[in-house]
């Protein structure tokens, strides 16, 4: 079982090659702990003494160990100089549509590799890989986000993605993946025309956690009543440091912005070198 | 429902803490989740108990304190309270303001046995 997660069903990295590793996935250092109910079977339950009752204090951060692997993951991201990005939005805002339309215009470019997490199948997967992008698909079964330890996983199946991009694709989900860091250098989090301009509001935790939001689907707006404006006011009233852009993966419209958002993100990771 | 990996994380977290001081079961863990966080505390209370099943969590009863959200707000300099991310500043009406408080998810301490 996956340490953050409370399904009991390990998060399955759906490979390219089915190769059955047994995936004992050895984080070296930290543990797993397993919950191993070890009976330590007190059957008798004649009342303890009241003086073996005590307190005991923790005082320890309940997401520290996702935060721990999520540290780990950021500092080989470092040393790779990897870019890795956590796109989140809620489903069907059109996550890997732009990444299809961006590894299109940028494979030759610079190194490019995917991490998909949905709850079932490797579709996502296959439509990166069309692209003749390196792409691995992680199922979470029961689970409604992605953790750090998933993407360690990920990472040590994928290979480091040097001098390039990692994008991270959340679960469709605006709620949770906004509590687990992965060890991004930004949560990008997409939002569609066809949603509605309060999502921000309705949604705040995830807004308040994007470095970047990108408002999706914008050839769609001559059909619609969506006042855009209103969007991005709402999303400056939760976040008023994020820079918005406007894309439609469809028609290439804003791409443009995209590219040079990574590319200057690309270059703050070269200069942290 | 990320509140059920919480509370396995929380249930992790006994499990190392008995490794170094033994006990027999626990009776209450008291929790500190922040209401800027984006935890729902029944939510959690549900996850708690489905995943405390079999382990020695089993039967605890979790203690859920609620630190208020607090915030400064960039635009007037006040620390003010703030309730959720929505809120305007209550003294200038901005929306400028970076939380200091309240977005905590700790476990505090343990009543054993």
């Amino acid at each position: 079982m996956c340490g953050v997660c409370g399904c009991g069903t390990e998060a399955k990295i759906v490979g390219a090659h089915e190769h059955p590793h047994s995936h004992a996935h050895a984080h070296d250092g930290h543990e797993h702990p397993h919950a191993h109910p070890h009976a330590h079977d007190h059957g008798h339950d004649h009342a303890h003494p009241p003086e073996a009752q005590r307190r005991i204090r923790v005082e320890r951060d309940i997401l520290e160990k996702n935060d721990r692997f999520a540290g780990e993951n950021r500092l080989a991201f470092q040393a790779a100089r990897t870019l890795a990005l956590n796109l989140v939005s809620s489903p069907g805002a059109g996550k890997t549509s732009l990444l299809v339309r961006t590894l299109e215009k940028a494979m030759g470019r610079y190194p490019l590799a995917v991490i998909e997490g949905d709850q079932q199948t490797s579709l996502d997967a296959q439509r990166i890989k069309a692209t003749g992008a390196p792409a691995l698909q992680i199922n979470t079964g029961k689970m409604c986000h992605l953790d750090a330890t998933m993407v360690a996983d990920a990472v040590a199946e994928l290979g480091p993605t040097e001098d390039g991009v990692l994008f991270i694709e959340n679960v469709g989900n605006l709620v949770c993946p906004a509590g687990f860091d992965l060890g991004e250098a930004a949560k990008v989090v997409l939002v569609s025309v066809t949603e509605g301009e309060d999502k921000p509001l309705k949604y705040p935790d995830m807004f308040h956690a994007a470095g970047l939001v990108i408002v999706t689907k914008i050839d769609l707006l001559p059909h619609l009543d969506f006042d855009i404006r209103a969007l991005v006011a709402n999303v400056r009233r939760i976040n008023s440091a994020t820079e918005v852009l406007r894309v439609s993966a469809r028609t290439g419209e804003g791409m443009d912005g995209w590219f040079a958002w990574l590319d200057a993100r690309r270059h703050e990771v070269e200069e942290a070198r | 429902m990320h509140e059920l990996s919480l509370a396995q994380s929380i249930i992790d977290l006994v499990e190392e803490q008995r490794g170094g001081e033994p006990f027999a079961r626990v009776r209450t863990i008291r929790v500190s989740i922040g209401q800027l966080s984006n935890v729902d505390p029944r939510a959690l209370e549900f996850g708690f108990e489905v995943v405390a099943r079999g382990t020695v969590a089993e039967g605890a009863s979790l203690a859920i304190d609620r630190p208020p959200g607090r915030a400064y707000c960039t635009d007037c300099s006040a620390t003010v309270e703030i309730a959720t991310r929505t809120d305007a500043c209550p003294t200038c009406a901005g929306y400028r303001w970076v939380a200091v408080g309240g977005e905590e998810l700790r476990v505090i301490d343990l009543e054993v046995d």
